[in-house]
């Protein structure tokens, strides 16, 4: 295991290193230590390594992650796992705003909370909280899920596309064309799935799914006389 | 992009050390906010009949001396004072109002940056690190401090338009965000007869402030109803005699991280700003809500 000491080398040397890896990777396992909120950590990886980030990490990290596994072990600025490509990004703190904006794959757990306008964008990730939501989360969401097994903020999925949404506790309101939907047989599979990837222990049937009413995205020809 | 940054004791013992855990909070922002940089601490508190006014010009052998004696001579009161660089502290047995207006009268090339029981308003064009040093910051003591880096957007890089902005006696204000109304609110405010040195946005939230407290609002309705008459962005951390508040916008665009200890309560743009103060490893950290008061009051 190679261990990197942000108080000793600069996050772009660390980054350095880490893109080294996709080239020819001779070392699977990293540690980096004293992030102490630095923004940039471990971005733009493409190998399947494992990273584990000791403290609280700033903005941006783990930001178009292919491939690896990254967990920081505190908490996270805005923008975690923004763009993920794949891997896993696990934060066993809170996440600030914007967590996993427009990413289009892989996995994004947060143990805690997540700030406003979390998973705004996305483009199938899959992302599981532990904790809340804040306002605007899943904001224009396309494709992936987003499973909140705390309460979620105002304007849940406001201008929604086809993210699948789950949340178990309260929704404070939902955004313009996100509806409250069935929870059928397909949705109960989709969910426990989601949670035994991310490790998360809840029973799914106590989780309310939210989707697209399908009446903002498609233009309709009724409007025509609006232009 | 500006920098937020504030640290109230709870803890009185640290309160010799408040400037040396504060500076590196405020150097920390550098990034966020280089060009002016500034800071409000409170402490070194006069007594009721006296009242203390943070006074600037910017000639750093200014006669200060003379207006000492001049006080001193006309209002036939006590004066104390001190001198940090281009800034003096001058400590009047007077009342706000009659200090202030002979400073104005006969004084017009002094600045008045700060008036009140505690309060002092230190602030300048320059690197944060830069501002610390002039002002020795790391020696200064008291029971807590708000203070701002600035990237300036809407207004010009002047002592002036750099934060903290007073907003009454003992009352402060640092904003990061833009405000979009801030014109007419301004004209608003001068035909209510407020005073505004310049074309910043954030002094036109200090003077809305200044006004809501003057019109009887507690500081709490003055925010909630900041809450309702200001259009745009904002992160705000206001300084208050015995604490400070924190509120953001409903939208929440400007980032705020707070930390929470048995020794302190602090306030920071970027988590990075805390990261030097001790026990914050084990401090509860989280993220203000918007829209959301906070406020933390010593008792006295």
């Amino acid at each position: 295991m190679k261990i990197i000491n942000l108080e000793i080398q600069a996050v772009r040397d660390l980054n350095q290193a880490l893109h080294d890896q996709s080239i020819k990777c001779n070392e699977r396992e990293w540690e980096v230590l004293c992030p102490k909120g630095q923004h940039n950590i471990a971005c733009g990886l493409d190998q399947s390594l494992t990273i584990d980030i000791k403290g609280h990490a700033g903005y941006y990290c783990a930001g178009m992650n292919k491939k690896a596994h990254i967990t920081v072990h505190g908490n996270v600025g805005q923008g975690v796992a923004e763009n993920m490509m794949s891997g896993t990004v696990r934060v066993k703190g809170d996440a600030s705003q914007a967590a996993g904006a427009t990413a289009h794959g892989g996995l994004l757990v947060v143990e805690g909370n997540a700030g406003a306008r979390c998973g705004i964008s996305m483009k199938g990730v899959d992302i599981v909280v532990k904790g809340n939501v804040g306002h605007m989360s899943c904001f224009m969401g396309q494709a992936g899920s987003l499973v909140v097994c705390g309460d979620a903020g105002d304007a849940l999925g406001d201008s929604l596309y086809e993210t699948h949404i789950y949340v178990k506790g309260e929704v404070k309101s939902l955004g313009a064309d996100c509806i409250k939907k069935e929870m059928r047989d397909e949705h109960i599979s989709e969910l426990t799935e989601l949670l035994n990837r991310a490790g998360v222990d809840e029973n799914p049937t106590e989780f309310k799914r939210y989707g697209s009413a399908r009446q903002l995205y498609n233009f309709k020809v009724d409007n025509a006389s609006a232009y | 992009m500006c920098g937020i940054v504030g640290l109230y004791l709870k803890n009185p013992a640290l309160e010799s050390q408040l400037g040396e855990l504060f500076s590196p909070m405020l150097i920390a922002m550098s990034e966020r906010g280089p060009d002016s940089a500034g800071f409000a601490i409170y402490g070194d508190e006069v007594n009721n009949d006296f009242i203390k006014l943070t006074l600037r010009h910017p000639n750093e052998c200014y006669d200060w001396e003379a207006v000492a004696t001049s006080l001193k001579l006309h209002m036939d009161v006590a004066v104390d004072w001190f001198q940090n660089s281009n800034v003096s502290v001058f400590k009047i047995q007077a009342s706000a109002a009659a200090a202030q207006q002979f400073i104005d009268k006969h004084y017009p090339e002094i600045l008045i940056l700060s008036a009140g029981q505690s309060i002092e308003i230190l602030k300048e064009v320059g690197l944060p690190e830069h501002i610390a040093k002039t002002f020795n910051l790391k020696n200064m003591k008291g029971s807590h401090i708000i203070g701002h880096t600035r990237m300036a957007t809407e207004s010009a890089v002047t002592m002036e338009g750099s934060h903290p902005f007073s907003t009454g006696m003992d009352l402060c204000l640092v904003h990061n965000g833009s405000l979009s109304n801030h014109n007419r609110l301004r004209q608003e405010l001068k035909r209510e007869g407020v005073k505004f040195e310049t074309d910043n946005d954030s002094e036109v939230a200090a003077g809305y402030l200044t006004h809501r407290l003057q019109q009887g609002d507690s500081l709490n309705e003055a925010l909630d109803n900041a809450l309702k008459d200001l259009d745009g962005f904002f992160t705000f951390t206001i300084g208050t005699r015995n604490g400070f508040a924190v509120l953001r916008d409903p939208i929440a665009c400007k980032p705020a991280v707070m930390a929470e200890t048995d020794d302190y309560v602090a306030i920071a743009s970027e988590y990075q700003a805390l990261s030097s103060l001790p026990g914050i490893d084990n401090a509860r950290v989280w993220e203000p809500e918007p829209a959301t008061i906070y406020a933390w009051e010593r008792n006295t």
